[in-house]
């Protein structure tokens, strides 16, 4: 909503234009009241220093093609030269000149300043240049009115009054402030300053003359009045008129439109004048349209409607106007019109907002509606209208009398709520008392009334926003000041931290952190055949409403979003890229809600299985986590040969291993890639016991290196637990240290050496407890087929 | 004799003298304090003498050479010791400039790094840290925050819906989350009060990405439920996080606003010390239709929330000019921080 500053000071003496202090005191108060100033803009100034001259001669210069010489005189009989970028001017036009020293409002400072060598003694104007409002106006210099005193202000030539225009962002709370008698109440209030609201009445003249209201949908047109008006003549409005109406960004069209618009800045009430003699059968009828019901509309577009759509027909039924939105093209006023019948009505905001919103067409009223208009002002509306029309229209005649048609959809005119003072002090933090409240709600309508510490607050019509305490007590929170309640900062009575998911989720990070892997996070929304090209097919959720159909489908893994940044960053020449996501994936279930938890996908590119091994070996370690890689199990997607499912108890935990390398041809990934997926709601769900100290054995510790030859299908795994068995508890570690494949292991196996440290806690070790050791470990070895070598 | 002893301590530390590596030492030790070296040979031949006087004056001076000796020796061993380590170290000499590769670290990504910091400076100030799905239904994301069906609010949150129904439920109720909030609903259903919480997470809008909006973003929420919590603890809170997570030199203001699960409603604003003013996100008092929906008393709790964006903490610490350049997952992006 814009605000002009002039125009506001009808209401009240807000403040002077040419006060800066007053004017940003001003502004400061609209933001403190909720009602955020986004600019501050000031407009109608003049730039001291430009005087009106007149064009003398015109001349180019030979050298010159981007500018001419133009000699202008400003009043004192001398030709004065300046050189000029434009050449809309011509002989005889009175120009603004900015003479030697004029400081620019771009901040330029006007100095004699010389092309080829030929000096230039001020600057002509364009009106963007003297920060004219008026952006319509074309390009090149200003050209004033041809009889226009040489020598003077320009301002005083253009009539500029200095002004300000304030642009307010107003919330949906507050439709009251789409009026300008709604800011300036609040203001008013605010700053001790008197209103002045407008209190016009009607004088009914002439013969009773009537347009009859049918209001059929009375439940979403809760009111419509139609007021009949003669002797009109159409015309342009009153230049102050024009002059406030472009400022607020509406173009003049002609009285009766121009009122209208005017009464609908001020009041917030949009009425429509419909033209007598075309509207048959001279009379109204809202009902709600029918289904494919078609009406040209006040723009030109034919619209097609549906029930949910309120229609204003005229007495023979035939569609006039878009309830709350707007008019019919046949009803509209001409220079011809003398009569009109006025609507003023009252429209449910969300059938408007609907309508508006499927029609694609949002107009001044339907905003108006749509937000919330007082269902109480079409009277004032009507009587404004009356009394700002008849000054264009001095033989204007309003027939008796206005037709009221109110519907069960017609708010109640009184409403009112209990607040508690002990209630206000609770939300707010203050110590008011009961009778503080009049004074702060009185002035913007929320009478009090009673005693005691329970009072009766009426709620204006106005603010259809407010039904309960708390709106009240906000209102008292706006005009004490959101600053005068201070700032206190409560003891929090719980101990504050991360759970142990989050703690063990920010270690796990670490971890990853440390390993040289970087965090990715891709976007969790996929192209339709992004899982196919994965593998993983299975449901998976769609966006009803995406904005782009790549962007369609929840994410069941994280897999395909790290596949691609590995293939961008191939791309730019970034191999080796290392890179993890914690984030979340939803695939379909059951329940209320999808299967949704949180992942880890961990992507080493141009690494093998191995890697990922190792890293998962650290993340285990870090986490006390453990799982089983079951290599009979390999997860859709990974590589055949490569991978295995990560089996904790009897649910699997995740995947490790390699992409397939099908897949990875379909991203476009020329690296091999290890990874590792898991199921972080399993992972980080418990921090296991804490470990329990265990002595450190005094006593010299002994070195076992066993080489055993395996069948290349039985896993490392199953060998080390059969040696650590056998082993027993003399063991304190075991490591593979070494595998081998080739000639003197035989074809389908390899050689894999452990070296297995031996400890006792309260002795020295003998040779036998080593050979004892020893074969117990071959012995349980020999169940696998494994073979000690050499 | 003794001129014999004399004469081989002499020669003997004359060869101590001449011992130019640790090998000669070794290889010396024995040739002259062992049995067969000079001096043991003359060791002996003390049984030879035939006084004890003599025998003791001999052995005397004997072992006064040999100790002379192997404190010659000792101290000649140390000062080749000293010597060979000094040249080890002399021509080890490394230029350290030359390193080539280094282990690399990973780098979290700047949403995180914003995430973390907010999280810690709330549970500095006392508050736990909950999170929800991002998957949500209508209910939570909406109607329990006072924003029943046709709420004109709705339609500012450009929703994105999504196919999923559960079983026996209506298709068209299931929404991917608009913002945090839903953590407030489903925390209050959970936990009994005193609530302190921040709630921070993903959130989604139909947004056209550009340099400043992206559809798949990131807030934290702010929820404290409590006896006696005011505007002013509101206003008080609003400053401490402000002064802890900008520095002691910002400071913050409320200026009344509206959002249809908080009244009163606040805009906060961050002032930087240079005086200029930064929106950073919305607050106010929980309104009691909210706390009803989370089975909460209003008549007796109070509470406020907060939100406000992630990714803008972490675009405006670095100054990155794009937003989608922080989820392009490009590495030269990522290494940056």
């Amino acid at each position: 909503m814009k605000i002009l500053l002039s125009w506001l000071n009808e209401y009240g003496e807000f403040a002077d234009p040419g006060d800066a202090a007053a004017v940003q005191r001003l502004a400061d108060t609209m933001t403190a009241l909720g009602l955020a100033v986004e600019e501050v803009r000031h407009v109608g100034g003049t730039v001291d220093g430009v005087i009106t001259a007149q064009v003398k001669r015109l001349e180019r210069h030979p050298d010159a093609a981007k500018v001419q010489r133009v000699w202008v005189d400003a009043g004192d009989g001398a030709e004065r030269h300046v050189w000029c970028g434009a050449f809309n001017m011509h002989v005889g036009d009175v120009v603004p000149l900015a003479t030697l020293g004029t400081s620019m409002p771009d901040g330029r400072l006007i100095e004699r300043r010389g092309i080829l060598g030929i000096d230039s003694e001020g600057m002509l104007c364009a009106g963007d240049e003297l920060a004219l409002v008026d952006e319509s106006a074309e390009r090149g210099i200003l050209i004033l009115p041809a009889d226009a005193p040489l020598g003077v202000p320009y301002g005083e030539v253009l009539g500029l009054q200095p002004d300000v225009l304030f642009d307010l962002d107003l919330t949906r709370n507050r439709p009251d402030c789409w009026g300008y008698i709604g800011v300036a109440r609040d203001v008013a209030a605010r700053m001790g300053i008197e209103l002045r609201l407008p209190a016009p009445t009607i004088e009914f003249g002439g013969e009773p003359r009537t347009a009859p209201v049918d209001l059929v949908d009375g439940e979403r047109c809760g009111r419509f009045t139609s007021t009949v008006i003669s002797g009109v003549r159409i015309a342009p409005s009153a230049p102050w008129m024009q002059q406030r109406l472009t400022a607020a960004g509406m173009r003049p069209i002609s009285n009766v439109v121009d009122v209208s618009n005017y009464v609908m800045l001020e009041l917030n009430q949009p009425t429509h004048a419909y033209d007598l003699d075309t509207l048959g059968g001279g009379g109204f009828r809202i009902r709600a349209a029918r289904d494919g019901e078609t009406i040209v509309t006040l723009d030109g577009a034919e619209r097609t409607l549906t029930p949910a759509d309120i229609l204003i027909c005229d007495a023979h039924d035939a569609p006039i106007g878009v309830g709350g939105v707007m008019g019919g093209l046949d009803t509209e006023i001409t220079d011809a019109t003398t009569s009109v019948a006025l609507e003023a009505a009252w429209f449910r905001s969300l059938p408007v907002m609907q309508t508006a919103s499927r029609l694609g067409l949002r107009s001044e009223a339907s905003a108006r509606y749509e937000r919330g208009v007082d269902p109480y002002i079409t009277h004032t509306a009507v009587a404004r209208f009356v009394e700002l029309l008849r000054e264009t229209c001095p033989e204007l005649v309003v027939h008796p009398t206005t037709v009221d048609a109110t519907g069960p959809g017609l708010p109640p005119q009184e409403r009112s709520c209990q607040v508690r003072i002990t209630e206000v002090n609770r939300i707010l933090g203050t110590s008011l008392v009961a009778d503080d409240l009049p004074r702060l709600l009185d002035p913007i309508g929320f009478t009090v009334s009673g005693s005691g510490d329970v009072r009766t607050v009426a709620l204006p019509s106005w603010r259809p926003d407010s039904d309960s305490e708390i709106d009240v007590i906000e209102e008292v929170a706006r005009h004490i000041g959101y600053d005068a309640v201070g700032k206190t900062v409560p003891r929090s009575t719980v101990h504050g931290g991360l759970s142990v998911h989050q703690q063990r989720r920010r270690r796990l990070r670490e971890v990853l952190l440390g390993l040289g892997i970087t965090e990715a996070m891709p976007n969790p929304f996929l192209a339709p055949d992004t899982l196919a090209k994965a593998d993983l097919d299975g449901p998976a959720i769609r966006i009803t409403n995406p904005l782009v159909d790549d962007e369609s489908v929840l994410r069941t893994s994280l897999r395909p979003g790290l596949l691609r940044a590995i293939a961008f960053n191939e791309s730019h020449r970034r191999t080796g890229a290392r890179l993890f996501e914690i984030g979340h994936v939803y695939p379909p279930g059951t329940g209320e809600l999808p299967d949704e938890h949180e992942a880890l996908c961990v992507v080493l590119a141009g690494d093998e299985a191995p890697a990922a091994i190792a890293v998962w070996r650290e993340i285990a370690a870090a986490l006390g986590a453990g799982a089983r890689i079951d290599q009979g199990r390999v997860p859709a997607g990974l590589h055949a040969t490569r991978s295995a499912t990560l089996q904790a108890g009897k649910d699997p935990l995740g995947a490790v291993g390699e992409i397939d390398p099908a897949v990875l041809r379909r991203f476009g990934v020329d690296e091999r890639v290890a990874i590792i997926e898991v199921r972080l709601d399993e992972l980080l769900a418990r921090e296991p016991k804490p470990a329990v100290w265990k002595s450190v054995s005094r006593h010299p510790s002994s070195d076992l290196d066993l080489a055993f030859a395996l069948a290349d299908d039985v896993p490392a795994e199953k060998l080390e637990k059969a040696v650590r068995q056998g082993a027993g508890a003399l063991l304190v570690a075991i490591d593979l240290f070494d595998i081998y494949r080739g000639p003197g292991v035989g074809e389908g196996r390899r050689s894999l050496a452990y070296r297995i440290r031996l400890q006792a806690p309260d002795r020295s070790l003998t040779d036998s407890d080593i050979a004892d050791v020893r074969r117990a470990a071959v012995a349980a070895a020999a169940k696998f087929g494994a073979e000690l070598r050499g | 004799m003794i001129d014999d002893i004399t004469a081989a301590k002499d020669a003997a530390l004359a060869e101590v003298e001449r011992a130019d590596s640790l090998d000669a030492i070794v290889a010396l030790e024995p040739r002259l304090l062992g049995k067969k070296g000079s001096l043991g040979s003359l060791k002996a031949q003390l049984g030879s003498l035939s006084s004890v006087d003599d025998k003791k004056v001999a052995g005397q001076a004997l072992n006064e050479a040999t100790q002379a000796v192997e404190s010659a020796l000792s101290a000649r061993r140390d000062s080749l010791g000293d010597a060979a380590l000094a040249a080890l170290v002399a021509h080890e000499r490394l230029d350290l400039t030359e390193s080539a590769g280094r282990p690399t670290r990973g780098h979290a990504h700047l949403v995180t790094q914003a995430w973390e910091r907010l999280e810690d400076v709330f549970i500095g100030l006392g508050f736990q840290v909950a999170e929800g799905p991002e998957v949500e239904t209508d209910w939570h994301n909406f109607e329990a925050l006072n924003m029943g069906e046709g709420h004109p609010a709705r339609g500012e949150f450009d929703t994105l819906f999504v196919d999923y129904a559960p079983p026996g439920g209506t298709a068209g109720r299931t929404v991917l989350r608009t913002h945090t909030s839903p953590v407030q609903i489903r925390t209050m259903l959970t936990a009994e009060p005193p609530i302190y919480i921040v709630a921070p997470g993903r959130v989604f809008r139909r947004d056209t990405p550009d340099a400043t909006h992206m559809p798949v973003f990131h807030q934290i929420e702010g929820l404290v439920v409590d006896r006696h919590i005011t505007l002013a603890d509101l206003a008080g809170t609003i400053e401490a996080f402000t002064k802890a997570f900008f520095g002691p030199g910002f400071t913050s203001r409320l200026r009344p606003s509206y959002f249809p699960f908080t009244e009163p409603s606040a805009e906060f604003d961050i002032q930087r010390p240079d005086g200029s003013w930064l929106e950073l996100g919305g607050c106010g008092m929980v309104h009691p239709n909210v706390l009803r929906a989370g089975g909460i008393d209003p008549d007796e709790w109070s509470g406020f929330a907060f939100g406000f964006g992630i990714d803008r903490m972490a675009v405006m610490r670095h100054q990155v000019a794009d937003l989608r350049d922080m989820y392009a997952d490009d590495l030269r992006f990522a290494e940056q921080f």
